[in-house]
Protein backbone atom coordinates (compact mmCIF):
# COMPACT_ATOMS: atom_id res chain seq x y z
CA UNK A 1 0.00 0.00 0.00
CA UNK A 2 2.97 2.58 1.32
CA UNK A 3 4.97 1.40 -2.01
CA UNK A 4 2.00 1.59 -4.50
CA UNK A 5 1.33 5.05 -2.87
CA UNK A 6 5.00 6.24 -3.83
CA UNK A 7 4.53 5.05 -6.42
CA UNK A 8 1.87 6.73 -7.73
CA UNK A 9 3.75 9.66 -6.44
CA UNK A 10 6.52 9.77 -8.67
CA UNK A 11 4.55 8.70 -11.73
CA UNK A 12 2.88 12.45 -11.24
CA UNK A 13 6.12 13.89 -10.52
CA UNK A 14 7.46 12.51 -13.34
CA UNK A 15 4.14 12.88 -15.73
CA UNK A 16 4.25 16.97 -14.09
CA UNK A 17 8.38 17.47 -14.91
CA UNK A 18 7.83 16.03 -18.75
CA UNK A 19 4.74 17.92 -19.38
CA UNK A 20 5.76 21.52 -17.52
CA UNK A 21 7.59 23.23 -20.06
CA UNK A 22 4.33 22.62 -22.85
CA UNK A 23 2.17 24.68 -20.09
CA UNK A 24 4.64 27.29 -18.87
CA UNK A 25 6.67 30.07 -20.48
CA UNK A 26 9.81 30.05 -22.01
CA UNK A 27 11.34 31.70 -18.89
CA UNK A 28 9.91 29.42 -16.25
CA UNK A 29 11.02 26.65 -17.93
CA UNK A 30 14.46 27.47 -17.85
CA UNK A 31 14.21 27.88 -14.32
CA UNK A 32 13.31 24.96 -13.99
CA UNK A 33 15.72 23.84 -15.48
CA UNK A 34 18.68 25.35 -13.13
CA UNK A 35 15.92 23.81 -10.37
CA UNK A 36 16.99 20.83 -12.05
CA UNK A 37 20.41 21.56 -11.53
CA UNK A 38 20.53 22.54 -8.22
CA UNK A 39 18.15 19.91 -7.12
CA UNK A 40 20.68 17.06 -7.96
CA UNK A 41 23.62 19.40 -6.07
CA UNK A 42 21.43 19.15 -3.07
CA UNK A 43 20.82 15.70 -2.99
CA UNK A 44 24.61 14.74 -3.16
CA UNK A 45 24.65 16.50 -0.38
CA UNK A 46 22.41 15.45 1.38
CA UNK A 47 24.02 11.65 0.84
CA UNK A 48 26.64 13.17 3.31
CA UNK A 49 24.98 15.61 5.24
CA UNK A 50 21.26 13.49 6.13
CA UNK A 51 22.69 10.10 5.57
CA UNK A 52 26.35 9.87 6.22
CA UNK A 53 26.00 12.67 9.05
CA UNK A 54 28.71 14.71 7.29
CA UNK A 55 27.82 18.66 7.47
CA UNK A 56 30.19 20.46 4.63
CA UNK A 57 30.24 23.85 4.07
CA UNK A 58 32.15 23.19 1.07
CA UNK A 59 30.46 21.44 -1.50
CA UNK A 60 30.28 23.64 -4.02
CA UNK A 61 34.11 22.44 -4.68
CA UNK A 62 32.91 19.34 -6.66
CA UNK A 63 29.91 21.68 -8.56
CA UNK A 64 32.95 24.57 -9.09
CA UNK A 65 35.96 21.91 -10.25
CA UNK A 66 33.38 20.28 -12.94
CA UNK A 67 32.36 23.18 -14.05
CA UNK A 68 35.76 24.81 -14.62
CA UNK A 69 36.73 21.56 -15.99
CA UNK A 70 33.60 21.79 -18.81
CA UNK A 71 34.54 25.54 -19.41
CA UNK A 72 38.06 25.32 -20.22
CA UNK A 73 37.41 22.11 -22.39
CA UNK A 74 34.93 23.71 -24.55
CA UNK A 75 36.05 27.13 -24.42
CA UNK A 76 39.74 26.50 -25.17
CA UNK A 77 40.07 22.69 -26.35
CA UNK A 78 37.91 21.60 -28.14
CA UNK A 79 35.21 24.36 -29.50
CA UNK A 80 32.48 22.60 -28.10
CA UNK A 81 32.73 19.88 -29.71
CA UNK A 82 32.75 16.66 -27.46
CA UNK A 83 29.84 16.86 -25.04
CA UNK A 84 31.19 12.95 -23.90
CA UNK A 85 34.16 13.88 -22.88
CA UNK A 86 33.58 17.11 -21.44
CA UNK A 87 30.81 15.03 -19.07
CA UNK A 88 33.32 12.33 -17.84
CA UNK A 89 35.92 14.29 -17.30
CA UNK A 90 33.76 16.95 -14.82
CA UNK A 91 32.44 14.47 -13.32
CA UNK A 92 36.08 13.02 -13.25
CA UNK A 93 37.53 15.94 -12.05
CA UNK A 94 34.99 16.59 -8.99
CA UNK A 95 35.87 12.95 -7.70
CA UNK A 96 39.83 13.29 -8.04
CA UNK A 97 39.14 16.38 -5.54
CA UNK A 98 37.17 15.19 -3.50
CA UNK A 99 39.83 11.83 -3.42
CA UNK A 100 42.49 14.13 -2.78
CA UNK A 101 40.58 16.29 -0.47
CA UNK A 102 38.85 13.08 1.91
CA UNK A 103 42.41 11.73 2.57
CA UNK A 104 43.10 15.27 4.38
CA UNK A 105 39.79 15.92 5.79
CA UNK A 106 37.71 13.17 6.96
CA UNK A 107 39.96 12.37 9.97
CA UNK A 108 37.77 15.24 11.51
CA UNK A 109 34.04 15.75 12.08
CA UNK A 110 30.96 17.45 12.87
CA UNK A 111 31.86 21.18 12.63
CA UNK A 112 35.46 21.14 12.39
CA UNK A 113 35.07 18.66 9.51
CA UNK A 114 32.46 21.80 8.11
CA UNK A 115 34.97 24.19 8.28
CA UNK A 116 37.83 23.03 6.94
CA UNK A 117 35.45 22.06 3.69
CA UNK A 118 34.59 25.49 3.28
CA UNK A 119 38.51 26.49 4.05
CA UNK A 120 39.23 24.05 1.23
CA UNK A 121 36.62 25.11 -1.26
CA UNK A 122 37.53 29.05 -0.83
CA UNK A 123 40.93 27.65 -1.71
CA UNK A 124 39.76 26.70 -4.60
CA UNK A 125 37.58 29.95 -5.27
CA UNK A 126 40.65 31.62 -4.50
CA UNK A 127 42.76 29.79 -7.11
CA UNK A 128 39.72 30.64 -10.20
CA UNK A 129 39.73 34.18 -8.99
CA UNK A 130 42.98 35.11 -9.59
CA UNK A 131 44.17 32.83 -12.67
CA UNK A 132 43.44 34.55 -15.58
CA UNK A 133 45.14 32.89 -18.28
CA UNK A 134 43.38 29.56 -17.85
CA UNK A 135 39.75 29.97 -16.14
CA UNK A 136 39.40 33.97 -16.71
CA UNK A 137 40.10 35.23 -13.07
CA UNK A 138 37.09 37.17 -11.79
CA UNK A 139 35.93 37.50 -14.89
CA UNK A 140 35.10 34.18 -15.18
CA UNK A 141 34.93 32.42 -18.29
CA UNK A 142 32.34 32.82 -21.02
CA UNK A 143 31.23 31.46 -24.67
CA UNK A 144 30.39 27.91 -23.54
CA UNK A 145 28.72 26.29 -25.86
CA UNK A 146 25.60 23.66 -25.38
CA UNK A 147 25.86 20.28 -26.55
CA UNK A 148 24.36 19.65 -30.19
CA UNK A 149 23.28 16.10 -31.07
CA UNK A 150 23.32 16.67 -35.06
CA UNK A 151 22.27 12.78 -35.59
CA UNK A 152 19.01 13.13 -34.26
CA UNK A 153 18.02 17.00 -34.62
CA UNK A 154 18.59 17.80 -30.92
CA UNK A 155 19.94 21.36 -30.27
CA UNK A 156 20.09 22.36 -26.58
CA UNK A 157 20.67 26.01 -27.46
CA UNK A 158 16.65 26.55 -27.20
CA UNK A 159 15.02 26.39 -23.41
CA UNK A 160 12.87 23.44 -23.94
CA UNK A 161 15.16 21.25 -25.65
CA UNK A 162 17.97 22.08 -22.89
CA UNK A 163 15.09 21.45 -20.15
CA UNK A 164 14.58 17.75 -21.10
CA UNK A 165 18.47 17.00 -21.79
CA UNK A 166 18.64 18.39 -17.79
CA UNK A 167 15.55 16.17 -16.95
CA UNK A 168 17.11 13.10 -18.40
CA UNK A 169 20.29 13.62 -16.09
CA UNK A 170 18.08 14.65 -13.46
CA UNK A 171 16.60 11.44 -13.69
CA UNK A 172 19.22 9.12 -14.27
CA UNK A 173 21.08 10.72 -11.03
CA UNK A 174 18.24 10.76 -9.01
CA UNK A 175 17.44 7.10 -9.93
CA UNK A 176 20.98 6.24 -8.86
CA UNK A 177 21.39 8.32 -5.86
CA UNK A 178 18.39 6.46 -4.22
CA UNK A 179 20.02 3.12 -5.38
CA UNK A 180 22.78 4.29 -3.50
CA UNK A 181 21.24 5.10 -0.24
CA UNK A 182 18.81 2.11 -0.19
CA UNK A 183 22.09 -0.06 -0.64
CA UNK A 184 23.95 -2.28 1.76
CA UNK A 185 26.49 0.34 1.68
CA UNK A 186 23.78 3.08 1.68
CA UNK A 187 22.87 1.38 4.73
CA UNK A 188 26.23 1.32 6.61
CA UNK A 189 26.24 5.05 6.10
CA UNK A 190 23.15 5.18 8.41
CA UNK A 191 24.59 3.20 10.96
CA UNK A 192 27.86 5.50 10.34
CA UNK A 193 25.51 8.75 10.76
CA UNK A 194 23.88 6.62 14.55
CA UNK A 195 27.13 5.13 16.13
CA UNK A 196 31.10 5.57 14.24
CA UNK A 197 32.10 4.07 17.88
CA UNK A 198 30.01 0.86 17.37
CA UNK A 199 30.05 0.43 13.51
CA UNK A 200 34.36 0.50 14.43
CA UNK A 201 33.51 -1.85 16.98
CA UNK A 202 31.32 -4.52 14.63
CA UNK A 203 34.25 -4.42 12.49
CA UNK A 204 33.59 -1.54 9.66
CA UNK A 205 36.50 0.33 8.78
CA UNK A 206 34.19 3.61 8.94
CA UNK A 207 37.00 6.18 7.50
CA UNK A 208 36.78 4.05 4.20
CA UNK A 209 32.76 4.12 3.98
CA UNK A 210 32.96 7.42 4.82
CA UNK A 211 35.51 8.32 1.61
CA UNK A 212 33.63 6.11 -0.82
CA UNK A 213 31.01 8.19 0.02
CA UNK A 214 32.17 11.34 -0.17
CA UNK A 215 33.67 10.77 -3.96
CA UNK A 216 30.25 9.16 -4.62
CA UNK A 217 28.69 12.50 -3.49
CA UNK A 218 31.33 14.95 -4.89
CA UNK A 219 30.77 12.92 -8.32
CA UNK A 220 27.11 13.66 -8.79
CA UNK A 221 28.03 17.72 -7.73
CA UNK A 222 30.70 17.17 -10.54
CA UNK A 223 27.28 15.96 -13.06
CA UNK A 224 25.50 19.38 -11.66
CA UNK A 225 28.43 21.68 -12.04
CA UNK A 226 28.45 20.03 -15.76
CA UNK A 227 25.22 20.95 -16.58
CA UNK A 228 25.57 24.71 -15.01
CA UNK A 229 28.32 25.29 -17.08
CA UNK A 230 25.89 23.95 -20.15
CA UNK A 231 22.70 26.16 -18.88
CA UNK A 232 25.18 29.26 -18.02
CA UNK A 233 27.32 29.07 -20.82
CA UNK A 234 29.82 30.55 -18.61
CA UNK A 235 31.28 29.86 -15.78
CA UNK A 236 31.79 31.69 -12.56
CA UNK A 237 34.29 31.89 -9.79
CA UNK A 238 30.92 31.97 -7.53
CA UNK A 239 30.45 28.48 -8.52
CA UNK A 240 33.25 27.80 -6.37
CA UNK A 241 32.44 29.95 -3.80
CA UNK A 242 30.93 29.76 0.08
CA UNK A 243 27.88 31.13 -0.87
CA UNK A 244 26.84 28.58 -3.38
CA UNK A 245 27.83 25.88 -0.57
CA UNK A 246 25.67 27.43 2.11
CA UNK A 247 22.94 27.69 -0.79
CA UNK A 248 22.78 23.88 -1.29
CA UNK A 249 23.32 22.83 2.83
CA UNK A 250 20.15 25.34 3.22
CA UNK A 251 18.45 23.51 0.78
CA UNK A 252 19.07 20.20 2.59
CA UNK A 253 18.13 21.45 5.87
CA UNK A 254 14.75 23.29 4.51
CA UNK A 255 13.94 20.41 2.42
CA UNK A 256 14.60 17.65 5.11
CA UNK A 257 18.23 15.87 5.88
CA UNK A 258 17.85 12.49 5.12
CA UNK A 259 15.21 12.19 2.31
CA UNK A 260 16.42 12.59 -0.42
CA UNK A 261 13.33 14.02 -2.18
CA UNK A 262 13.55 17.27 0.61
CA UNK A 263 16.26 18.68 -0.59
CA UNK A 264 15.47 18.65 -4.33
CA UNK A 265 12.33 20.13 -2.85
CA UNK A 266 14.27 22.88 -0.93
CA UNK A 267 16.17 23.38 -4.38
CA UNK A 268 12.96 24.64 -5.59
CA UNK A 269 12.28 26.77 -2.53
CA UNK A 270 15.32 28.80 -2.52
CA UNK A 271 15.52 29.32 -6.44
CA UNK A 272 11.86 30.17 -6.69
CA UNK A 273 11.88 32.65 -4.33
CA UNK A 274 15.49 33.79 -4.94
CA UNK A 275 14.10 34.53 -9.06
CA UNK A 276 11.06 36.45 -7.01
CA UNK A 277 12.83 38.46 -4.54
CA UNK A 278 15.93 39.54 -7.12
CA UNK A 279 12.97 41.31 -8.93
CA UNK A 280 12.66 43.70 -6.02
CA UNK A 281 15.79 44.21 -3.54
CA UNK A 282 19.66 43.05 -4.03
CA UNK A 283 19.41 41.99 -0.35
CA UNK A 284 18.58 38.36 -1.40
CA UNK A 285 20.83 36.66 1.29
CA UNK A 286 18.69 38.46 4.34
CA UNK A 287 15.45 36.34 2.79
CA UNK A 288 18.13 33.62 2.43
CA UNK A 289 18.82 33.64 6.47
CA UNK A 290 15.06 34.44 7.06
CA UNK A 291 14.39 31.44 5.47
CA UNK A 292 17.04 29.17 7.45
CA UNK A 293 15.93 30.98 11.18
CA UNK A 294 12.21 29.90 9.81
CA UNK A 295 12.90 26.52 8.97
CA UNK A 296 14.82 25.52 12.36
CA UNK A 297 12.22 27.38 14.07
CA UNK A 298 8.87 25.66 12.30
CA UNK A 299 10.25 22.29 10.11
CA UNK A 300 13.45 21.27 11.62
CA UNK A 301 13.04 17.98 10.44
CA UNK A 302 12.38 19.79 6.76
CA UNK A 303 9.56 20.65 4.58
CA UNK A 304 9.20 16.74 3.04
CA UNK A 305 8.68 15.26 6.77
CA UNK A 306 5.97 18.11 7.48
CA UNK A 307 3.95 17.39 4.81
CA UNK A 308 4.11 13.67 5.48
CA UNK A 309 3.24 14.30 8.76
CA UNK A 310 0.42 16.56 8.06
CA UNK A 311 -0.85 14.27 5.20
CA UNK A 312 -1.22 11.55 8.19
CA UNK A 313 -2.65 13.80 10.08
CA UNK A 314 -5.80 14.80 7.38
CA UNK A 315 -5.80 11.61 5.84
CA UNK A 316 -8.73 10.40 8.23
CA UNK A 317 -10.67 13.45 7.06
CA UNK A 318 -10.93 12.50 3.05
CA UNK A 319 -11.09 8.66 3.39
CA UNK A 320 -12.45 7.29 6.46
CA UNK A 321 -11.72 4.06 8.00
CA UNK B 1 45.57 -28.07 16.37
CA UNK B 2 48.42 -26.20 17.17
CA UNK B 3 49.49 -26.08 21.27
CA UNK B 4 46.33 -23.52 22.17
CA UNK B 5 47.89 -19.90 22.15
CA UNK B 6 46.30 -17.81 24.86
CA UNK B 7 43.65 -15.72 23.49
CA UNK B 8 44.86 -12.61 24.69
CA UNK B 9 48.36 -11.62 26.48
CA UNK B 10 48.72 -8.18 28.11
CA UNK B 11 52.13 -6.76 28.97
CA UNK B 12 52.72 -4.13 31.17
CA UNK B 13 50.07 -1.82 29.70
CA UNK B 14 50.40 1.73 30.85
CA UNK B 15 47.53 4.81 29.89
CA UNK B 16 48.36 8.09 30.86
CA UNK B 17 45.75 10.48 30.53
CA UNK B 18 47.74 14.16 31.71
CA UNK B 19 49.13 13.17 34.88
CA UNK B 20 46.85 10.90 35.39
CA UNK B 21 47.67 7.00 35.35
CA UNK B 22 44.55 5.24 34.32
CA UNK B 23 46.51 2.01 33.74
CA UNK B 24 49.99 1.38 35.21
CA UNK B 25 52.09 -1.49 34.12
CA UNK B 26 49.14 -4.05 33.72
CA UNK B 27 50.10 -7.43 33.05
CA UNK B 28 47.70 -10.63 32.67
CA UNK B 29 46.92 -13.23 30.49
CA UNK B 30 43.68 -15.56 29.37
CA UNK B 31 43.39 -18.71 27.90
CA UNK B 32 41.12 -19.61 24.87
CA UNK B 33 37.76 -20.56 26.56
CA UNK B 34 38.42 -18.50 29.53
CA UNK B 35 35.75 -16.51 31.49
CA UNK B 36 37.65 -13.60 33.26
CA UNK B 37 35.82 -10.90 35.24
CA UNK B 38 37.85 -7.28 35.61
CA UNK B 39 36.51 -6.01 39.15
CA UNK B 40 37.39 -2.70 41.13
CA UNK B 41 36.05 0.06 42.46
CA UNK B 42 34.59 3.27 39.99
CA UNK B 43 37.79 5.00 38.14
CA UNK B 44 39.98 1.88 38.68
CA UNK B 45 40.54 1.84 35.14
CA UNK B 46 38.17 -0.94 33.87
CA UNK B 47 36.39 0.16 30.96
CA UNK B 48 39.92 2.27 29.88
CA UNK B 49 41.46 -1.16 30.10
CA UNK B 50 38.42 -2.23 27.54
CA UNK B 51 38.94 0.89 25.11
CA UNK B 52 42.65 0.14 24.83
CA UNK B 53 42.15 -3.50 24.07
CA UNK B 54 39.00 -2.48 21.49
CA UNK B 55 41.11 0.24 20.16
CA UNK B 56 38.95 3.17 20.51
CA UNK B 57 42.11 4.06 22.91
CA UNK B 58 45.57 3.87 21.93
CA UNK B 59 48.11 2.92 25.04
CA UNK B 60 50.79 4.90 26.58
CA UNK B 61 52.93 2.08 26.33
CA UNK B 62 52.65 -1.92 26.92
CA UNK B 63 51.66 -4.39 24.59
CA UNK B 64 49.00 -6.46 23.75
CA UNK B 65 48.76 -9.87 21.56
CA UNK B 66 45.87 -11.45 20.59
CA UNK B 67 45.28 -14.88 19.09
CA UNK B 68 49.01 -14.89 18.86
CA UNK B 69 49.47 -11.29 16.81
CA UNK B 70 50.88 -8.31 18.33
CA UNK B 71 47.61 -5.91 17.91
CA UNK B 72 48.70 -2.97 19.58
CA UNK B 73 48.73 -0.57 16.72
CA UNK B 74 45.92 -2.25 15.22
CA UNK B 75 42.84 -0.11 14.14
CA UNK B 76 39.70 -1.11 15.65
CA UNK B 77 37.77 -2.57 12.85
CA UNK B 78 40.69 -4.65 12.07
CA UNK B 79 40.71 -6.04 15.80
CA UNK B 80 37.13 -7.12 15.17
CA UNK B 81 37.87 -8.92 12.08
CA UNK B 82 40.41 -10.71 13.75
CA UNK B 83 37.67 -11.68 16.37
CA UNK B 84 37.57 -9.29 19.04
CA UNK B 85 34.00 -8.19 19.88
CA UNK B 86 32.39 -5.85 22.56
CA UNK B 87 29.98 -4.21 23.94
CA UNK B 88 29.31 -0.72 25.89
CA UNK B 89 28.47 0.20 29.46
CA UNK B 90 26.47 3.07 27.80
CA UNK B 91 23.68 1.50 25.52
CA UNK B 92 26.03 2.11 22.38
CA UNK B 93 23.34 1.01 19.26
CA UNK B 94 21.72 2.81 16.27
CA UNK B 95 19.10 4.70 17.44
CA UNK B 96 16.63 5.54 14.31
CA UNK B 97 16.95 2.37 12.93
CA UNK B 98 14.77 -0.26 13.68
CA UNK B 99 15.34 -3.52 15.52
CA UNK B 100 15.94 -5.50 12.44
CA UNK B 101 18.59 -2.88 10.87
CA UNK B 102 20.36 -2.74 13.81
CA UNK B 103 21.28 -6.77 13.54
CA UNK B 104 21.57 -6.48 9.61
CA UNK B 105 24.32 -4.08 10.11
CA UNK B 106 25.58 -5.99 12.68
CA UNK B 107 26.01 -9.18 9.99
CA UNK B 108 27.22 -6.87 7.06
CA UNK B 109 30.35 -6.22 9.01
CA UNK B 110 32.02 -8.72 6.97
CA UNK B 111 31.42 -9.60 3.76
CA UNK B 112 31.58 -7.06 0.65
CA UNK B 113 27.71 -6.23 1.55
CA UNK B 114 29.51 -3.37 3.05
CA UNK B 115 30.87 -2.10 -0.35
CA UNK B 116 27.73 -3.42 -2.84
CA UNK B 117 26.49 0.72 -3.88
CA UNK B 118 23.72 -0.50 -5.62
CA UNK B 119 22.42 -3.15 -4.19
CA UNK B 120 19.26 -3.58 -1.52
CA UNK B 121 19.67 -4.22 1.76
CA UNK B 122 16.79 -6.11 1.13
CA UNK B 123 17.95 -8.48 -1.62
CA UNK B 124 20.18 -10.23 1.22
CA UNK B 125 18.23 -13.22 1.89
CA UNK B 126 21.17 -15.26 3.22
CA UNK B 127 21.01 -12.08 5.94
CA UNK B 128 17.65 -12.01 6.64
CA UNK B 129 16.83 -15.51 7.50
CA UNK B 130 20.12 -15.41 9.56
CA UNK B 131 18.63 -12.40 11.46
CA UNK B 132 15.18 -13.79 11.68
CA UNK B 133 16.63 -16.68 13.58
CA UNK B 134 18.32 -14.71 16.25
CA UNK B 135 15.33 -12.26 16.75
CA UNK B 136 13.08 -15.34 17.17
CA UNK B 137 15.54 -17.09 19.41
CA UNK B 138 15.93 -14.02 21.59
CA UNK B 139 12.05 -13.37 21.44
CA UNK B 140 12.88 -10.04 19.57
CA UNK B 141 11.25 -10.93 16.03
CA UNK B 142 7.82 -8.70 17.05
CA UNK B 143 9.80 -5.77 18.31
CA UNK B 144 12.20 -5.94 14.45
CA UNK B 145 10.62 -2.73 13.08
CA UNK B 146 10.50 -0.84 15.84
CA UNK B 147 13.10 1.66 15.90
CA UNK B 148 15.82 0.87 19.00
CA UNK B 149 15.58 4.43 20.45
CA UNK B 150 11.65 3.30 21.39
CA UNK B 151 12.67 0.17 23.45
CA UNK B 152 12.97 -0.19 27.11
CA UNK B 153 16.01 0.05 28.54
CA UNK B 154 16.11 -4.12 29.17
CA UNK B 155 15.51 -4.53 25.69
CA UNK B 156 18.31 -2.16 24.61
CA UNK B 157 20.85 -3.73 26.61
CA UNK B 158 19.76 -7.22 25.58
CA UNK B 159 20.16 -6.09 21.79
CA UNK B 160 23.50 -4.79 22.92
CA UNK B 161 24.51 -8.28 23.52
CA UNK B 162 22.73 -9.64 20.79
CA UNK B 163 24.60 -7.80 17.89
CA UNK B 164 27.97 -8.71 19.27
CA UNK B 165 27.05 -12.06 19.51
CA UNK B 166 25.56 -12.03 16.03
CA UNK B 167 29.19 -11.76 14.78
CA UNK B 168 30.58 -15.15 16.58
CA UNK B 169 33.57 -13.67 17.86
CA UNK B 170 35.78 -15.41 19.47
CA UNK B 171 36.76 -12.63 22.19
CA UNK B 172 34.14 -11.27 23.94
CA UNK B 173 34.66 -7.87 26.05
CA UNK B 174 31.26 -7.44 27.90
CA UNK B 175 31.11 -4.02 29.40
CA UNK B 176 29.24 -3.86 32.04
CA UNK B 177 26.19 -6.17 30.23
CA UNK B 178 23.74 -5.99 33.73
CA UNK B 179 24.26 -2.38 34.43
CA UNK B 180 20.76 -0.38 35.18
CA UNK B 181 18.67 -4.37 34.94
CA UNK B 182 16.71 -5.18 37.73
CA UNK B 183 17.54 -8.50 39.68
CA UNK B 184 15.40 -10.60 37.16
CA UNK B 185 16.61 -9.11 34.13
CA UNK B 186 20.77 -9.57 35.75
CA UNK B 187 19.93 -13.25 36.19
CA UNK B 188 17.97 -13.85 32.58
CA UNK B 189 21.73 -12.68 31.65
CA UNK B 190 23.69 -15.02 33.52
CA UNK B 191 22.43 -17.39 32.58
CA UNK B 192 22.94 -16.42 28.69
CA UNK B 193 26.30 -15.61 29.53
CA UNK B 194 26.77 -19.32 31.44
CA UNK B 195 25.67 -20.86 28.17
CA UNK B 196 28.30 -19.47 26.20
CA UNK B 197 30.21 -22.23 24.15
CA UNK B 198 33.57 -22.82 24.99
CA UNK B 199 34.52 -21.47 21.81
CA UNK B 200 34.08 -18.17 23.47
CA UNK B 201 36.92 -16.83 25.34
CA UNK B 202 35.08 -13.68 28.10
CA UNK B 203 36.27 -10.74 29.47
CA UNK B 204 33.49 -9.35 31.94
CA UNK B 205 33.20 -5.78 33.68
CA UNK B 206 30.43 -5.53 36.52
CA UNK B 207 29.82 -4.38 39.37
CA UNK B 208 27.10 -6.90 40.64
CA UNK B 209 29.35 -9.16 42.80
CA UNK B 210 26.97 -12.47 42.34
CA UNK B 211 26.81 -11.96 38.61
CA UNK B 212 30.68 -11.67 38.51
CA UNK B 213 31.56 -14.93 40.76
CA UNK B 214 28.68 -16.90 38.96
CA UNK B 215 30.08 -16.64 36.04
CA UNK B 216 33.82 -15.93 36.49
CA UNK B 217 36.52 -18.65 36.87
CA UNK B 218 39.51 -15.61 36.87
CA UNK B 219 39.14 -12.56 38.49
CA UNK B 220 41.40 -9.66 37.82
CA UNK B 221 41.00 -6.75 40.55
CA UNK B 222 42.19 -3.48 39.59
CA UNK B 223 42.95 -0.39 41.92
CA UNK B 224 43.99 2.66 40.78
CA UNK B 225 45.09 1.30 37.42
CA UNK B 226 47.01 -1.14 39.12
CA UNK B 227 46.67 -5.16 39.34
CA UNK B 228 45.78 -5.76 43.08
CA UNK B 229 45.14 -9.40 42.67
CA UNK B 230 44.53 -12.18 39.87
CA UNK B 231 43.79 -15.39 40.05
CA UNK B 232 40.59 -17.75 41.13
CA UNK B 233 37.57 -16.55 42.55
CA UNK B 234 38.53 -18.06 45.70
CA UNK B 235 42.30 -16.52 45.93
CA UNK B 236 40.84 -13.22 45.32
CA UNK B 237 37.78 -13.84 47.93
CA UNK B 238 40.87 -14.47 50.60
CA UNK B 239 43.18 -11.50 49.26
CA UNK B 240 43.04 -9.33 52.54
CA UNK B 241 44.15 -6.08 50.08
CA UNK B 242 40.80 -6.48 48.22
CA UNK B 243 39.04 -7.50 51.47
CA UNK B 244 39.99 -4.38 52.56
CA UNK B 245 39.03 -2.23 49.34
CA UNK B 246 35.55 -3.75 48.75
CA UNK B 247 34.49 -4.22 52.76
CA UNK B 248 36.50 -2.41 55.09
CA UNK B 249 36.76 1.17 53.63
CA UNK B 250 34.44 3.67 52.44
CA UNK B 251 35.11 3.32 48.10
CA UNK B 252 32.54 0.48 47.86
CA UNK B 253 31.49 -0.76 44.31
CA UNK B 254 28.08 -0.63 42.75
Amino acid sequence: MKNSMQFLGMAILAAFLVLLPLLLPSFYTGLLSLILIFAIFAMSLDILQGYTGLPSLGHAAFLGTAAYVVGVLNVKVFKGCCFGVELVSGIFSAAVVAALLGLIVLRSREVYLLMILMASSMMLWGIAFKWRSLAGGDDGLPGISRPHFSLIAWDLAGTTHFYYFVLLFFSIAAILMYLVVHSSFGHTLLGIRESETRMQSLGYNVWLQKYIAFIVAAMFAGLSGVLLAYYNGFVSPTELHLVTSAEGLIMVILGGAGTLIGPAIGAGIILLVKNFVSCYTEHWMIILGAIYIFTVMFAPQGIYRLFKQLLQKWRPLWKPS
Amino acid sequence: MEAPLEALVVENLSKQFGGLNALHEVSFRVDPGERLAIIGPNGAGKTTLFQILSGMVAPSSGRILAFGKDITKWAAHRRAALGIGRTFQITNLFLKLTVLDNLLLAMEASGLARYNLFRPVSSYKHLHSQAENILKQSGMWDRRDIPVRSLSYGEQRQLEIILTLSQNRSLLLLDEPTCGLSPEEARGFVSIIRSFPRDYTVLLIDHDMDVTFEIAEKVLVLHFGRVLAFGSPEEVKGNSQVQEIYMGRDDESS
